[in-house]
């Protein structure tokens, strides 16, 4: 029930004066309401919850958190791992 | 997501668990409050992996599980009603009430209708004006904005043959009861990342101060849930009580403004009984005087509603992390997800389920900290 699934904005519209759009869950599309996310633009991330985008994903945010895991060291102290950089991985 | 695999990355999994080892020096109790984490943590044998001194302890967090039972008998009266169309999401439909369940009164007759979202029942009322159509409308605060869309939609549209049945919960005042109970003993949370995605984490930093206890915002994936046992180890092992978000791609301080403008609009807050748990000061949301006409309640009159629990189960205990669902004398034997006592062993994010469904029939055997780690 708590559990949203992320997915990529592919088209924004209006239906009944609700802001819709069509979202793509890995090669599944869904309509799914966008009024609590004004701002969200077609490519973007979402979290989408029984139907409702509720929050847009930040990417930058993302990577960054990736990045302070391996800031710490975390892979290289433990394992030896040379982990590539993330903007490489991708 | 590009990104998502290196969520569920198994080196960074392990890279994490040296770190939190390295860190702890005694025993430290940390509760998930999300049963969707619950669900994360048991499928991937996270608690198995870490350090004997953790102990995740498993929270309230699944609105199926603690909607009342009294809120379950009153959706089979409504439901079991003449020309009425009741709407749900499906894993409400297995959930036992007193004497009987939705999807025994479907095969009693009654029009009984899974939806994906509450737009889907708001459609199903349109297209129906002879039909009195209700929708189940449970949930925490994930859950209600969507709710409260679909209210508000039918009342600006004029849909007069739409109504809610409302048992909303809210995950604050759940925490606040926990931290104040005698038996408690969860020094650390991991507060659901999802609820936070609606309403920001801005009503957590008092509670963290009140009760000194670390707050941390947690995904789902691998990854998420260990920094956020990694965050929380840090501060209890400093003494430190502070609020952190370890899921800052998807959670701000905010929150989403326009949902929580509209829950504030459509819904007010009233004190609500959990199921298994009791009464919780302030921890529920109804319909606001504006919106009364939706209520199902007021619209139907269900009458006296007399409920019987299971003296069976103990999911009241689950919920509250006083007990493993193994260490429930039902668990596995009268209880099973064919054939459920309690609402905790029919939800997808129910403990009871999640150890049932991965094969948990065991109390929690924890590795040491020489163990190997397995790949997620």
């Amino acid at each position: 029930m708590c559990l949203a699934i992320p997915g990529q904005v592919k088209e924004i519209f209006e239906q009944n004066g609700l802001r819709m759009g069509r979202v793509d869950f890995g090669g599944i599309t869904k309509e799914v309401c966008l009024a609590y996310l004004p701002e969200i633009a077609i490519g973007d991330y979402t979290i989408v919850h029984v139907g409702f985008a509720i929050s847009k994903i930040d990417e930058e945010s993302a990577l960054e958190t990736l990045n302070t895991f391996r800031e710490m060291g975390l892979f290289e102290e433990e394992f030896g791992v040379e982990p590539a950089p993330v903007e490489t991985r991708h | 997501m590009k990104y998502l695999e290196e969520f569920r990355d198994a080196k960074g999994v392990q890279g994490l668990l040296a770190e939190i080892r390295r860190l702890v020096t005694r025993p430290w109790n940390l509760m998930e409050v999300c049963g969707g984490q619950t669900h994360s943590i048991i499928r991937n044998g996270i608690d198995q992996l870490l350090p004997q001194e953790i102990r995740l302890i498993h929270g309230p967090g699944c609105p199926v599980c603690v909607t009342p039972l009294v809120a379950i008998d009153k959706a089979l009266a409504i439901a079991s009603l003449p020309n009425v169309t009741f709407c749900s999401f499906g894993d409400m439909l297995r959930v036992p009430g007193s004497d009987k369940d939705l999807f025994r009164v479907k095969s009693e007759g009654g029009d009984i209708r899974i939806v994906y979202s509450p737009l889907d029942a708001l459609k199903i009322a349109q297209e129906n004006p002879e039909r009195q159509v209700v929708f189940f409308a449970i949930g925490f605060e994930t859950t209600a904005p969507a709710n409260a869309m679909a209210v508000d939609l039918a009342k600006k549209r004029g849909i007069k043959n739409f109504s809610v049945l409302v048992s909303h919960v809210l995950v604050p005042p759940a925490i606040a009861a926990i931290m104040s109970s005698p038996v408690n003993r969860v020094q650390a949370f991991l507060a659901a990342g999802h609820v936070c995605s609606v309403m920001g984490f801005w009503e957590y930093p008092p509670l963290a101060e009140r009760f000194h206890v670390p707050i941390v915002i947690t995904g789902f994936e691998p990854l998420d849930v260990l920094a956020g046992i990694l965050a929380a180890v840090r501060q209890l092992e400093n003494g430190e009580a502070r609020v952190e978000n370890a899921y800052s791609r998807v959670v701000n301080f905010e929150g989403n403004l326009p949902a929580q403008a509209l829950l504030k609009q459509v819904f007010t807050i009233e004190d609500r009984a959990w199921r298994g748990i009791g009464n919780i000061p302030q921890s529920g949301w109804k319909l606001s005087p504006a919106y009364r006409e939706y209520d199902a309640e007021t619209r139907f009159s269900v009458g006296e509603i007399h409920t019987v629990e299971s003296p069976l189960c103990h999911s009241g205990e689950v919920l509250q992390g006083v007990i493993q669902p193994t260490e429930c004398p039902a668990f596995g034997r009268q209880c099973t997800p064919r054939t459920p006592l309690g609402a905790t062993m029919v939800s997808s994010e129910g403990a009871c389920a999640a150890y049932y469904n991965y094969g948990r029939f065991a109390p929690v055997s924890i590795t040491t900290a020489e163990e190997p780690a397995c790949a997620t």
